[in-house]
């Protein structure tokens, strides 16, 4: 899980969606994981709040839950910038300069690995491995793969959906 | 017209998508009627995004293909600047024996109809007509093992399972593919689906599991997105459900998303996670087979093994068993990736040398440079050096030469890679994804990555401190996380020493 600072929902809308989410997945086995995704896929983000509602419905404790987000990488506390790059750190985008591209986009960006630009427009993470090691270094822009990825044509995809 | 195009997440990468509208915009200005088939790929990834064309029957090759390449599809294809010729006459495709891989990239992924002609189906019925038992001996003849790393005999692991006695048994496909230079996983479910499928649904009924759960990477999104209708459109043609194919049996599956933990790759720590708790990693015994998802006897295999389970069953155990060398027996699935030429996916019988992987068949290095190191089998796997490149890939073959095949996965580095670096890597990667639970891997890296520093700032009698830290990792650690992150840290120290001495020389 991300260390930003946490961020909140209104209290209603947190409480409809939440009680929505719990009563579609809470009849799974193992049901936790596909909340957390769920909440995600809603607010951007697994809104604290939410806590106490899944542990009540759950009958499990609110530290467990609270632990289980934090364990995992993917869950936010607040929500990521407009646009989401993600870079692999992996061996074989390193041994395609990925460590180099990595260090340009820091630094054209200001800002390093689970960051978001001041201005909220960009968010950059580091991910190991996207699959695509055979065409590295490899980077994700939003729902964008791109393989032997460049500073060129990551900042047309950015350009792109700045017009 | 008929016109074929992977919708791979690696040919995406490299442009499909753009070519497909390209396609589609040519054929509709030319007033040309074409039928546009998204595929799996080839696993040729340099040639991507590789467009096929089908001329009197034989499918041709174009690729790579760029926006520009698109008109001249449609004008005299010999004389086509990417033409390739025939897919299936390419060096690189007629030197394979493509067993788990036979459909991929060649049938649309999600048809069923496509799977059924091209073989699909016939090893779940035949599995059907057999006894549990006999469907876990069928397995233990064709000498399958594990592939996702681990090389266990998967058909002993199934037999556990069968003869345990439980109210509820489970199948759970590994598919938290997470190691570096490894996509086989995400190249077989994005490209056939449905040989997975039939796979577990085999497994259900040899151990006597009525249901499955495909625990995928979120970093796949495309592969979830077509796993998941592909058990949608199975479930609605009968292949899974309560009368698997009429049979009377049953067997349903679902797709679960990880959250971004390697270490989730680990079985136990993998059914933690799809129980809904933190993926720390349990203490064995008791083994997953007895005491496994929810506590229910369950397999937990690769997907690759899996999906290797309707081949042996549509040719025969023997049939797969013939392929291969030593104990290990049938096909394995070299992904060949970094810092090569051609870098792609190639399935041949066990028993090929790094050497012909690396240099061959890849062509060496994308960068034109000398090969110095290929990692073998992710990130816990060891770096080995071309005197070692004589090995054949198999696992005994392997651990002889101090590696790990893992999963197949060759990372190829040039000789300007840095090995102390490398190195750190490793560590500083154990440190970020540890479970925590154990203390080896939790500190040990966080002190390895430390002591590496300690080594590059010239302090040589740090090295000596390394190798008695990564012993106790090897030895103390609870999986393969600490236990084989100093494979890659030792075999970069004993191989290229020179990395670590220099950097003592510069400080001096």
């Amino acid at each position: 899980m991300r260390t930003d600072a946490a961020a909140t929902v209104a209290e209603d809308q947190l409480k409809t969606s939440t009680d929505r989410i719990l009563s579609e997945l809470e009849g799974l086995e193992g049901p936790l994981l596909p909340i957390l995704h769920a909440l995600q896929a809603e607010f951007g983000f697994v809104p604290q709040q939410a806590v106490p509602l899944i542990s009540d419905r759950l009958n499990l404790g609110r530290a467990e839950v609270a632990g289980v987000i934090s364990f995992y990488h993917d869950f936010r506390a607040a929500p990521a910038g407009r646009r989401v790059i993600r870079v692999c750190r992996a061996e074989a985008c390193q041994s395609m300069g990925g460590t180099d591209l990595a260090q340009r986009l820091q630094d054209k960006l200001g800002i390093g690995w689970g960051e978001t630009t001041p201005d909220g427009s960009v968010t950059l993470e580091a991910v190991y491995c996207l699959g695509l090691c055979a065409c590295a270094p490899a980077v994700q822009v939003d729902g964008d793969l791109l393989g032997r990825a460049d500073m060129d044509r990551i900042e047309t995809i950015l350009e792109g959906a700045a017009q | 017209m008929k016109i074929y195009l992977p919708r791979d997440a690696a040919a995406k990468a490299l442009g499909a998508e753009s070519i497909a509208a390209a396609i589609q915009a040519e054929a509709t200005q030319r007033g040309i009627d074409i039928t546009l088939v998204r595929t799996g790929t080839r696993g040729m990834i340099w040639l991507e995004p590789l467009v096929e064309v089908e001329i009197d029957g034989i499918r041709h090759g174009f690729g790579p293909m760029l926006e520009s390449d698109v008109p001249a599809l449609f004008d005299d294809l010999a004389a086509h600047p990417r033409a390739l010729g025939p897919v299936d006459e390419l060096d690189w495709m007629k030197r394979q024996t493509r067993l788990t891989f036979a459909r991929c990239g060649v049938i649309d992924p999600l048809s069923l109809d496509d799977y059924r002609a091209h073989g699909g189906l016939t090893g779940l019925r035949r599995a059907l007509d057999m006894t549990g038992q006999q469907i876990v001996d069928e397995v233990k003849t064709s000498g399958l093992r594990g592939r996702g790393g681990a090389g266990f005999p998967t058909g002993i692991k199934w037999q556990t399972v069968h003869d345990a006695d439980a109210p509820q048994k489970y199948i759970v496909c590994n598919a938290d593919e997470g190691d570096s230079g490894t996509f086989a996983d995400r190249m077989i479910m994005e490209g056939d689906p449905f040989t997975l499928i039939e796979g577990m649904a085999i497994a259900g009924l040899g151990v006597g599991a009525t249901r499955g759960y495909v625990y995928l990477r979120s970093e796949y999104p495309d592969a979830i997105a077509v796993m998941t209708r592909a058990v949608d459109i199975a479930r609605a043609a009968g292949v899974l459900g309560a009368d698997v194919l009429g049979s009377g049996r049953a067997f349903d599956m679902e797709i679960r998303t990880g959250a971004g933990a390697y270490v989730c790759g680990e079985e136990t720590s993998l059914l933690n996670s799809l129980e809904g708790k933190r993926g720390v990693v349990r203490a064995k015994p008791p083994l997953p087979a007895l005491e496994g998802f929810l506590g229910r006897p369950t397999v937990v295999n690769n997907v690759i093994s899996l999906a290797t389970v309707p081949v042996i069953f549509e040719k025969g155990a023997q049939y797969y068993a013939d392929f291969g060398l030593g104990r290990s027996r049938g096909t394995v699935t070299l992904q060949i990736a970094g810092n090569v030429k051609r870098g792609g996916l190639f399935e041949t019988a066990f028993g090929i040398t790094l050497d012909e992987a690396v240099n061959d068949l890849g062509g060496g290095t994308a960068t034109g440079r000398p090969v110095m190191a290929v990692q073998v089998g992710g990130p816990l796997g060891a770096y080995l050096p071309v005197s070692k490149f004589d090995a054949p890939l198999g696992y005994e073959e392997l651990d002889a030469k101090g590696g790990l095949l893992g999963h197949a996965g060759l990372v190829v580095f040039d000789d300007q890679a840095d090995m102390l670096q490398m190195a750190r890597f490793a560590m500083e990667f154990c440190a970020i994804e540890s479970c925590g639970k154990c203390t080896p891997c939790r500190i040990g890296a966080v002190r390895g990555v430390e002591t590496i520093d300690r080594i590059a700032q010239g302090d040589g009698a740090a090295i000596e401190l390394l190798t008695d830290l990564c012993e106790t990792m090897k030895e103390g650690s609870l999986c393969a996380l600490g236990g084989f992150t100093p494979f890659p840290v030792m075999s970069a120290l004993t191989h290229f020493p020179d990395a670590f001495a220099r950097q003592k020389e510069a400080a001096e």
